[in-house]
């Protein structure tokens, strides 16, 4: 079937399956690989991408359901040269080692930041359960979602 | 996943019509656990009929000590829904405890329910809350909707339309968590009715269960103290990766136990 995708801004037709699953469509059919799969059993979030502005596992998702929504990958994060905030933050607190989930955390911070602009520990820990890293250990991340939910407060216009 | 027809509907009456006419397709809500199971292979629809979008599936609304949520209501809202966190908190609770925040952005009630996933946990709140189950013909007391492992009351062209909950004089909900799937190992969902306590229990066994001796005990006194001296059999009860049944008894336990001192506020 052919659908179309809103990703990042800009609308792409694309042609795939009706069994395409979202992932698939974003790496393979789009070229977008930053996007990972992981675990391909909905626990580990690589795969995690902005659907309407909220989270989701895009290994757990059919690319046609994607259509009429309005989908970011990490891709769409930066603003032309300018990192999100979130992807400063993750840089500057050394919040990831092999960077496999990366993206994932970062899509899933982001999106915990716009519910909780100044979360807990707790409430940053609650909001990654859906992320699994096997390298950090976590403590960095969550000194990243901290850091990063300062720098968006202090100043709202980067908030991308 | 073995290929399939994909179909978006736009009205709840086509939605009856298609799954009348092709007995091999299944209603995609949230996707959480039919696409995962179908990654598997462990179902093949002929066709997905996605209700996802279907604006009278979902909302909240309240009337007397009744609560009313549509099937397709999504976890995400239903634990952030303020009429549902006033009038049943523990089932705010429950919903905010599902999975995780990528799961419940798209997880529904209906799809939990009609599925009786033994680790699932909206099975608890409905059966411990006594809940009747509202579908496209009929409505079901949650007594007579699960039937055992993946199997409910639903006929299978049978849509799941709303659930309505009455309001408990108080309840809690306490589970352990398999730490990466986030399901429960084992589900207590505790609620004191005037009629009595009732106790469901899930994720421990094929299928949601009232532990009766556990809701006798607690009649006569409710405490933590009650449910540490019962004893749960294991037998009949899941044995998988993540824990054994005698293991999955003593976890009942233990979850019974949380969620009762939540109640009695001796709670640590």
């Amino acid at each position: 079937m052919n659908i179309e995708l809103n990703i990042n801004g800009s609308t792409h037709s694309i042609e795939c399956e009706d069994r395409t699953l979202l992932v698939e469509a974003i790496r393979d059919q789009l070229g977008l690989t930053g996007t990972h799969v992981g675990c391909d059993t909905s626990q580990c979030g690589c795969c995690t991408v902005h659907l309407d502005g909220q989270a989701v596992k895009s290994c757990s998702m059919l690319a046609v359901q994607a259509q009429g929504a309005s989908i970011t990958t990490i891709e769409g994060m930066a603003s032309g040269d300018t990192l999100h905030p979130v992807q400063m933050a993750f840089s500057a607190c050394h919040g990831l080692q092999c960077g496999f989930c990366t993206p994932g955390m970062i899509m899933a911070s982001a999106d915990l930041l716009r519910r909780h602009p100044d979360p807990t520990d707790d409430q940053i820990r609650e909001g990654l359960a859906g992320n699994i890293c096997r390298c950090t250990g976590y403590v960095n991340i969550v000194a990243a979602v901290k850091t990063a939910a300062k720098m968006i407060q202090q100043a709202p216009a980067n908030r991308a | 996943m073995y290929p399939f027809t994909y179909v978006r509907a736009t009205a709840l009456a086509d939605v009856a019509q298609r799954l009348k006419a092709d007995p091999d397709a299944k209603l995609l809500a949230g996707g959480m656990t039919l696409l995962p199971t179908m990654k598997m292979r462990l179902a093949a629809p002929s066709a997905l009929i996605d209700i996802g979008r279907l604006t009278e599936l979902s909302g909240v609304s309240a009337e007397g000590d009744g609560l009313t949520i549509g099937a397709a209501t999504r976890h995400a809202e239903v634990a952030a829904d303020a009429t549902v966190r006033s009038a049943i908190p523990a089932l705010a609770e429950l919903a905010q405890g599902i999975g995780d925040p990528q799961v419940r952005a798209r997880g529904t009630l209906g799809g939990s329910v009609a599925n009786s996933d033994p680790a699932a946990d909206y099975p608890a709140a409905v059966l411990g809350l006594d809940a009747t189950i509202i579908t496209d013909r009929r409505s079901i007391p949650a007594g007579e909707f699960f039937k055992g492992l993946f199997t409910t009351a639903l006929a299978s062209d049978e849509i799941i339309r709303s659930i309505r909950f009455t309001r408990p004089v108080r309840a809690a909900y306490a589970k352990f968590a398999q730490p990466a799937s986030g399901y429960a190992m084992a589900g207590v969902m505790v609620a004191q009715f005037p009629s009595g306590i009732r106790v469901a229990v899930t994720g421990a066994g094929p299928c949601v269960f009232r532990w009766t001796d556990a809701e006798a005990a607690l009649n006569r006194q409710f405490s933590v103290e009650s449910i540490q001296a019962l004893s749960l059999d294991a037998s009949g009860l899941n044995a998988d990766l993540h824990a054994d049944a005698a293991y999955r008894a003593q976890l009942v336990k233990v979850m019974a136990a949380q969620a009762v001192a939540r109640l009695t506020g001796t709670a640590r």
